[in-house]
């Protein structure tokens, strides 16, 4: 018995809790001393719209016909006090993103795709362009801390104005866009040098609380004669406490964002640890509206993570208006496109995976001010490919809305709606599938 | 709605903008649409002085988006942002002002006779602001383009991240003055209780005295003080790029 044995080895095992990901920042960290920042929403696993279900009709529900019967997705916002509420054809609007962020191609897409489908574009920290007023039918008029060119003119020129007070990427933090993205039409809009990093803030300059904030809507009114709708943005975090407040402060609409909600540019400990899931925000908020008797009369929009029609209409089940998009309509427009494979793999990262949007370098041409990248982008046919992706969300939305027997989109209820995890339920208050229990309902 | 017009020995032109309302009687609302309606380039020879606002008693909004060559007369306090978004109006309050006097202004002239409270001229890009009086915390901040001439003193945290235009102070200044400034010129005749982070003293060189001198002469303050008394306080542009080595600066 000389023959030497191969004792067996076992396999190399990462740990779960320092695994390859968290080793790489690591060292990244180690050698460079400063944090990761990072476009983009949260990337790691979150309860979210897909651990709910919609049960369908049967023998105790009356299905419409598919093909058939209307059902219509129409959504008008800002009944409470504007003189001109705006009509969207679809409950799928396109949220904030900033021409500087993005480049002046992207923004005349978006404004292209969403005017084809009948709904709504929206300005960013940085202004408003004639691209982006010239092809947005419907234009949502961001009012930012930082206030970067701001002004009468274009407010009287917005459909809309939203009074950004965080987004869900970032609850209480403020921006980032590094001097690469600072080109000079961004500085002369921002009033600022070329090519320097350049921050926003993350708290207006001119108000503190909601008391202050129903005081400045009323300025806001007062400037634009109490013609336009009054949005008030928040990110996810309280949301009970702060839609109550929005209301108080006399919010004609209330725009909430999940932390799974994108960012141009902030820390990636920012973006994962600060905030909640959009799942877990809606219900709350709904709640607060309808303590407060305002459902439906102060317009609820839901955003963060909204990827197809079966998100659309769980956040319109659990009460939502209607909802926006970011992420899924950079990447309908061309981000992250595989078609831009070798770029993305000079950049240290592959197609799907890129999130560098700060450092301007952007293959598709969409998060760059590169004016050779940004010639990439072809803002008739990305227009094109939003407007079909917008169709495809809203048919998608009616084919669940028909199956549940609802004429309309808003019909979709939270009785439609069960839950595959305990997470879930709690968080939706709906029931866990196949029980009638809703963890922690009893507290509602 | 109380409107009433003025008695006129002028030409009817002068009549056309001769108003006088009343806030006891009539509403800001019917106040601000009245400045709206104004067309923005009045007709050569108007009375541009005619519009007396009586009794404001402290209420907001007060000629809030005028986009209009017109002067507006206040008589007495105002409160949250008056002549918000001002557009060629001359604005005279004659009495104190409540927070965000004059925020994103963009043109035009708003003097106040009283003191001025938080936030004056918040991201304000173009025109004049005159305090004869003191303003409060926060003065200028993130005024882009704007001119301050502030004759007693202001509070703490004021020309924060203060990206163009000019601020003058005749008076004292709170903590932490500039802090993350930009570009924005800065000068002070009296202490500066504590500056920001990357606020440094700049030297008080023959341009600035005139450049300031300009300022003041344009608003007819020029022999009100002397120029050469002031210091001048500017960007040290270390924060420009972020940098870890800056992380202790914040």
């Amino acid at each position: 018995m000389n023959e030497q044995v191969k004792i067996p080895r076992t396999t190399p095992r990462f740990s779960a809790t320092f695994d390859p990901h968290t080793l790489s920042e690591i060292r990244r960290a180690a050698a460079t001393g400063i944090y990761d920042i990072r476009g983009g929403g949260s990337k790691r696993h979150l309860p979210h719209f897909d651990d709910l279900l919609f049960l369908g009709a049967s023998m105790s529900r009356y299905p419409l016909e598919g093909y058939r019967e209307k059902c219509g997705t129409s959504v008008t916002l800002g009944t409470r006090f504007a003189k001109k509420p705006i009509e969207l054809k679809i409950p799928i609007t396109i949220a904030g993103m900033s021409f500087g962020s993005l480049s002046a191609q992207a923004k005349e897409a978006l404004g292209r795709g969403a005017s084809l489908v009948g709904t709504s574009t929206t300005t960013g920290d940085g202004g408003m362009t004639q691209e982006e007023r010239g092809h947005s039918n419907i234009l949502v008029y961001q009012y930012l801390p930082s206030r970067y060119g701001m002004n009468p003119d274009d407010l009287r020129k917005a459909d809309a104005i939203e009074v950004v007070v965080g987004q869900g990427a970032k609850p209480g933090g403020g921006g980032m866009l590094l001097g690469q993205k600072i080109s000079p039409r961004v500085a002369q809009m921002r009033t600022l040098p070329e090519g320097i990093d350049q921050r926003s803030s993350c708290r207006h300059p001119d108000w503190t609380g909601p008391d202050d904030l129903e005081i400045k809507i009323e300025e806001l009114r007062e400037i634009t004669d109490w013609e336009k709708p009054i949005y008030v943005k928040v990110g996810a975090s309280r949301p009970y406490y702060d839609i109550a407040l929005a209301v108080k402060a006399g919010a004609d609409v209330i725009v909430l964002d999940g932390m799974q909600g994108g960012t141009a540019a902030t820390q990636e400990v920012f973006i994962e640890h600060v905030g909640i899931p959009t799942l877990a925000a809606i219900r709350p908020a709904v709640q607060a509206l309808q303590d407060l008797g305002m459902h439906r009369k102060v317009q609820l929009i839901v955003s963060g993570g909204i990827r197809n029609g079966a998100d659309v209409a769980k956040a319109l089940a659990l009460g939502a208006d209607a909802v926006s998009i970011g992420t899924a309509a950079l990447v309908a427009l061309g981000d992250n496109d595989p078609h831009w494979e070798s770029d993305y793999e000079m950049l240290g990262t592959v197609a799907g995976a890129y999130d560098d949007w700060h450092e301007g370098r952007d293959p598709a041409g969409i998060t760059t001010q590169d004016p050779d990248l940004a010639k990439r982008l072809d803002p008739i046919g990305a227009g094109r490919r939003l407007a079909n992706f917008l169709s495809v969300l809203t048919l998608e939305t009616q084919t669940i809305a028909r199956a549940a027997g609802k004429s309309h989109v808003h019909n979709l209820e939270p009785e439609d709606l069960v839950a595959l995890t305990v997470e879930a339920a709690a968080m939706a208050g709906v029931p866990l599938a196949g029980t009638n229990w809703i963890p922690g309902a009893e507290k509602r | 709605m109380n409107i009433r017009s003025q008695t006129q020995t002028k030409d009817t032109a002068d009549t056309a903008f001769a108003r006088t309302i009343d806030l006891d009687t009539s509403s800001v609302r019917e106040l601000n649409q009245f400045l709206h309606d104004l067309p923005r380039a009045l007709p050569p020879g108007s009375n541009a002085t005619a519009l007396r606002v009586l009794n404001p008693r402290g209420v907001h909004a007060v000629a809030a988006g005028v986009d209009a060559d017109v002067t507006i007369e206040i008589a007495g306090d105002v409160g949250y942002y008056c002549g918000g978004m001002n557009q060629h109006a001359t604005i005279l309050i004659d009495g104190s002002a409540g927070i965000g006097l004059g925020e994103n202004m963009m043109s035009g002239l708003i003097h106040v006779r009283g003191n001025a409270s938080d936030s004056l001229g918040a991201t304000a890009h173009g025109g004049t602001i005159i305090v004869d009086g003191n303003a409060s915390g926060r003065c200028g901040i993130s005024m882009k383009g704007v001119d301050i001439i502030v004759k007693g003193s202001i509070g703490p945290m004021s020309a924060f991240m203060a990206q163009a235009g000019t601020l003058a102070v005749f008076g004292d200044v709170g903590e932490a003055f500039g802090d993350s400034l930009y570009e924005a010129q800065l000068y002070v005749r009296g202490s500066v209780a504590s500056l920001g982070a990357d606020c440094i003293e700049k030297p008080m060189e023959e341009a600035h005295r005139a450049a300031l001198y300009a300022k003041l002469a344009q608003q007819g303050l020029a022999g009100e003080v002397d120029v050469g008394t002031f210091r001048r306080y500017g960007s040290a542009r270390t924060l420009y790029h972020f940098h870890v080595d800056n992380a202790g600066a914040y």
